[in-house]
């Protein structure tokens, strides 16, 4: 136990100290959120997915984006690409279930807009919901907010 | 209750799966299997694979990152694995030790790429202190600035891998499979392989020690217990699309023509 206490203060200093991330993440006001840090943006029964500036930044440098197929399903909370950044690859999931109608083919040759542009040019898949109920089940900015605090203070 | 036993109550579990000579496509296979499937935390320790064999990140080219004529020439097998990171010849000097936890298994440790690496390089700090001069280099260990481990991880929603090849030995014939990398970390200022790597074994005893003393600091953390790989029932493999997969000769041959047409 002493072990891990002084594993983690050594942790939280050196985060601290660390240019890894800012302390601080871009929210956007009328999007919703999942707990696993993407966001969706609804426009009738069409949603646009991505991944938040929180988890951009804490992910570092995006080198490669896996999307899936055009006319894939997608099911909420249910991982359907992934991002390669460092040296890992970190899952991404849907905060809605559907089917997918595009996906950001510009993030083959330039992944980093996921970095540069988390909510917009960053975007990607577009989907077409299933069951626009379960929105209901996501956060607004400001829960998000609180949520990216939250989890960073635990840490 | 003693110290200890009140320590162990406290401490997470991870069981301890010691193998040698296991194909990395197997270790592979069941490392992914156990990440997406288990609820346990894991430490996997394999002393050397059967094969010398090249194993390339999840975003992987082969035309950009190995010396194709030579690779088809030779036979030699190529794995694109469901982890990030760079490409690796691994064969039976190498030594492969992965950790597989679920997300709140280290407490204060945030489960992302940086947090992660950083936990790993305090705690090979730990094993290799007083055989050499070690850094988490960027994202490499080494001693001083030459290389001797590789890292790669996968981070899914409520688990993370993270695996590691270590140089215990290797063949510098086999180093000529591989490519420069165009993308490589600053601290390698452009070196060949033979000037940027280093052999564990001029620096640490014995593979056992090595194995033994990252069993012991693993304690620190875990409450370790040893695992029979007979014990895993089989399941299917994963069939995700990022799935580690052994390329085909027609697809290694296909990617050298490809290279070939480039060419000016």
């Amino acid at each position: 136990m002493a072990s891990r206490l002084l594993w983690a203060s050594r942790a939280a200093s050196y985060l601290r100290i660390s240019a890894f991330h800012r302390g601080f993440s871009t929210v956007i006001k009328d999007l919703k959120y999942a707990d696993t840090h993407e966001w969706v943006k609804v426009d009738g029964s069409s949603a646009t997915i991505g991944i938040t500036d929180h988890a951009q930044d804490h992910l570092g440098d995006v080198v490669y984006v896996e999307l899936p197929e055009v006319g894939a399903t997608v099911a909420q909370g249910k991982n359907f690409g992934a991002v390669e950044s460092v040296k890992a690859t970190s899952d991404v999931n849907s905060p809605v279930s559907g089917e997918v109608v595009e996906v950001n083919r510009e993030l083959v040759g330039s992944p980093g807009l996921v970095n540069g542009s988390p909510y917009e040019n960053g975007w990607i898949i577009k989907v077409k919901m299933s069951d626009t109920g379960e929105l209901n089940s996501l956060m607004d900015s400001n829960r998000y907010s609180k949520f990216c605090e939250e989890e960073d203070a635990k840490h | 209750m003693t110290l200890a036993q009140a320590r162990n109550v406290v401490l997470p579990c991870m069981k301890l799966l010691r193998m040698s000579a296991v194909p990395i496509l197997e270790q592979l296979h069941l490392e992914e299997r156990l990440l997406r499937t288990s609820v346990d935390n894991w430490c996997i320790v394999n002393d050397r694979t059967n094969r010398p064999t090249i194993v390339m990140g999840v975003s992987g080219r082969p035309s950009e990152l190995i010396e194709l004529k030579s690779v088809l020439r030779d036979q030699i097998p190529v794995i694109k694995r469901f982890t990030g990171g760079g490409t690796v010849i691994v064969d039976d000097g190498t030594v492969f030790i992965s950790f597989i936890c679920n997300k709140n298994a280290i407490s204060g440790l945030q489960p992302y790429p940086h947090p992660i690496m950083s936990w790993t390089g305090q705690l090979y700090s730990e094993v290799l202190r007083g055989f050499g001069d070690f850094h988490l280099r960027e994202n490499d260990y080494a001693f001083n600035s030459h290389k001797f481990g590789g890292n790669a991880q996968s981070i899914i929603k409520e688990r993370w891998i993270h695996h590691t090849s270590f140089l215990w030995d290797y063949d510098i014939k086999n180093m000529e499979y591989l490519k420069l990398p165009t993308r490589a970390p600053k601290y390698r200022s452009a070196r060949p392989h033979v000037d940027f790597l280093c052999r564990m074994k001029e620096y640490v005893p014995s593979k056992s020690t090595f194995i033994e003393r990252t069993i012991k600091s693993l304690g620190s953390y875990f409450l370790v217990k040893p695992f029979d790989l007979d014990d895993i029932t089989t399941e299917p493999p994963c069939t995700l699309p990022h799935s580690t997969k052994l390329l085909s000769r027609q697809e290694l041959e296909d990617a050298y023509s490809s290279q070939c047409e480039n060419l000016p």
